[in-house]
């Protein structure tokens, strides 16, 4: 007989009878097995690493904020130079700033998400087209504020308003509304637009009324994750429009508009780091507190956006 | 080429002269010719707004290193030391007697805050695709996907405060340093900062790997760790290596959360426990402060020029790789 690796369970051959023996796991097959287990528990936990400490952190987050969670702690201006109050003024400035960016990202965004599914054809146009998104998607976000502050504040003569920062937020967030429009348009099977030019419609007659209405949820829930992502950022608001402290009505509707364009504002991004870093004598929960509204904020729209992907998906009817 | 008529058009609908269209003239209902002259006009306008659209992004891109560029120029011609600016570590903008603008200690940095974050990001994203896209199976998949994109959704100032407030303490208990934001806080910050954009480009590019590769490879015997290591990984590895750049790409590019915790000191790190400043948080930190127009207020602007020219080059690496990747497959 051959020396083989399974000598060793060969010895013990005329203890078993020969079925038995048939199927027993070599030490080979052993030794695999137990490097499939290995691997698999390594990958396993090289991903629990990643996601818990995480969801630790997050609750850690809510119970030392605890203490200052609130209706008002929404509803309430900072008060007493931020020391006390709640995260009303930021609060509204990021809806502010949001609202405005989407005005621009969104409708560029989008037509350039059918430019690049339902217009372009391939050729070396169309490849700078996709390389400049990837890239303006890759640009460190304190160069978009850079820009802004060039461009917008200086040059366009904004000044630092909410206007420049919401415009520097759409150019930053607009390859995000790209790539979701166009991954959305991608979807409808080419079968629905070859059935619609067959019956002598224009490419464009064909995007209308066929390819929108079949994604427009799909490009909803680019639009929704573009809110997340704009409502985060403070590097590009940094110099272009968000400042630490702006006097904001407590009462009236004037509390609800408090900002126009033209008018720095506060954003709930730049207010925590002001919090965190700038101002001093702020207790610790209001710290945390901000920083869990902000992220809930976020974590909501996200979900949401997440939420309705799954329920498209799952209603999906080609 | 049987039968010539049936041949469709490439793609699009196909060109027929509108003029010589049957359908225009013979519908009882057929609108009048100027209102299909209107419409048609208005169709035209909205193409051309798609296609300026679709443009849009070049001109963004353009722009972008256009307005940064003209804010720096200026320095070419004011006796800028650029030789300095490129190799001295002395970042000293403000001082009265001679002020200097060398950017070598903040360049490296960014540099070793990213590195060491690739050094922990790099194989726990890796795992972690592996884990979701060969392992994990049904709901569990499901949900560590949406766990993953939500980490990615998480802002950087978030991750500011959270090294700062809690990272930093742990830091200081465990290594009995002083202050607890420094080249290691930040390293693990953009860590697991960079984590989720790493994950997502290698789970897609194992998806890319046809399922033939692991059926094959199952049905001679392979363990499924096999299948990863020696068909997965060699037929991927292209894919992983654009996310390990795109992972980088956003790591040299983060702000806010690296201008939190890093500790703030121009300096070239000798130790993990070292304060540092990179070139993100540098313009961060200084731009509010400065003079519009003045050297210090351009010298940031070409630090801004210089975070673009890097980024640039990294995202066009990883996008020649991927391109690789499709030309060879279309081949």
């Amino acid at each position: 007989m051959r020396k083989t690796p399974d000598a060793a369970d060969d010895r013990n051959a005329a203890a078993h009878p020969s079925g038995e023996q048939l199927f027993r796991p070599s030490t080979y097959e052993r030794s695999k097995a137990r490097r499939q287990a290995t691997a698999r528990w390594v990958f396993l936990g090289m991903t629990l690493v990643l996601v818990l400490p995480v969801f630790a952190i997050v609750g850690y987050m809510v119970i030392q904020a605890w203490p200052v969670l609130s209706f008002s702690f929404l509803w309430e201006n900072p008060q007493n130079r931020m020391t006390a109050g709640g995260v009303w003024a930021p609060l509204v400035g990021t809806f502010c700033l949001v609202f405005f960016s989407l005005l621009f990202a969104a409708p560029i965004g989008v037509l350039a998400g059918i430019y690049l599914n339902e217009y372009a054809r391939d050729n070396w146009l169309t490849r700078a087209v996709n390389l400049a998104v990837m890239n303006l998607a890759g640009v460190p976000s304190i160069v978009h504020g850079l820009f802004g502050f060039g461009a917008f504040v200086l040059f366009a003569g904004m000044g630092k308003s909410v206007l420049a920062a919401a415009c520097t937020l759409a150019v930053m967030t607009l390859p995000v509304i790209i790539t979701s429009t166009r991954e959305a348009l991608g979807a409808v099977p080419m079968a629905f637009r070859q059935a619609c030019w067959n019956l002598g419609a224009s490419r464009w007659h064909t995007v209308r009324t066929i390819v929108l209405p079949n994604s427009i949820s799909g490009i909803l829930t680019g639009v929704i994750f573009e809110v997340s992502r704009a409502a985060g950022e403070t590097a590009p608001i940094l110099f272009t429009g968000a400042v630490y402290y702006v006097k904001v009505a407590d009462h009236g509707w004037e509390a609800f508009f408090p900002y126009g364009p033209t008018d720095r504002c506060m954003a709930l991004s730049m207010h925590l780091f002001t919090l965190a870093t700038q101002a001093s004598g702020v207790p610790e929960s209001l710290q945390y507190g901000t920083a869990v509204v902000l992220m809930a904020l976020i974590l909501a729209v996200n979900g949401l956006s997440i939420g309705l992907r799954s329920y498209l998906r799952s209603r999906k009817r080609w | 080429m049987s039968d010539p008529a049936s041949v469709p058009p490439a793609s699009g609908p196909p060109r027929i002269s509108r003029a010589a269209d049957p359908v225009d003239t013979t519908l009882p209902n057929a609108r009048s010719r100027g209102a299909r002259g209107w419409v048609r006009w208005a169709e035209r306008l909205m193409e051309g707004l798609i296609y300026l659209c679709g443009w849009s992004a070049i001109l963004f891109v353009l722009a972008i290193f256009f307005f940064v560029f003209i804010e720096a120029a200026p320095l070419a011609v004011q006796g800028f030391d650029f030789v300095e600016f490129f190799t001295s570590v002395n970042w000293r903008p403000t001082s009265n007697v001679r002020p200097q603008f060398g950017t070598l200690a903040l360049l490296i940095g960014s540099l070793s805050v990213t590195g060491l974050a690739m050094l922990l990001a790099v194989p726990l994203g890796l795992g972690a695709a592996v884990y979701i896209s060969e392992f994990a199976t049904g709901k569990t998949k499901e949900v560590l996907k949406i766990v993953v994109e939500l980490l990615a959704a998480i802002p950087s100032v978030v991750w500011g405060f959270i090294g700062m407030m809690v990272l930093g303490p742990i830091i200081i208990r465990f290594t009995g340093t002083p202050v607890g934001v420094n080249l290691l806080n930040g390293s693990v910050i953009l860590a697991l900062m960079s984590v989720p954009i790493i994950v997502s480009i290698a789970e897609d590019a194992l998806k890319a790997v046809p399922d033939s590769y692991r059926e094959a490879a199952l049905s001679l015997g392979a363990s499924q760790w096999e299948v990863v290591y020696r068909v997965l990984f060699p037929a991927a590895k292209n894919g992983l290596l654009a996310a390990v750049l795109l992972g980088v790409g956003r790591a040299i590019g983060e702000t806010m959360a690296v201008l939190m915790v890093t500790g703030h000191a121009i300096q070239i790190p000798r130790s993990l426990l070292d304060p540092i400043r990179t070139l993100t948080a540098t313009i961060a930190a200084e731009l509010g402060e400065t003079v519009q127009g003045d050297t210090h207020f351009r010298a940031l602007f070409l630090i801004g020029l210089v975070l673009f020219a890097l980024t640039f080059v990294v995202n066009l690496a990883a996008d020649l790789i991927v391109k690789g990747i499709r030309h060879e497959k279309n081949a």
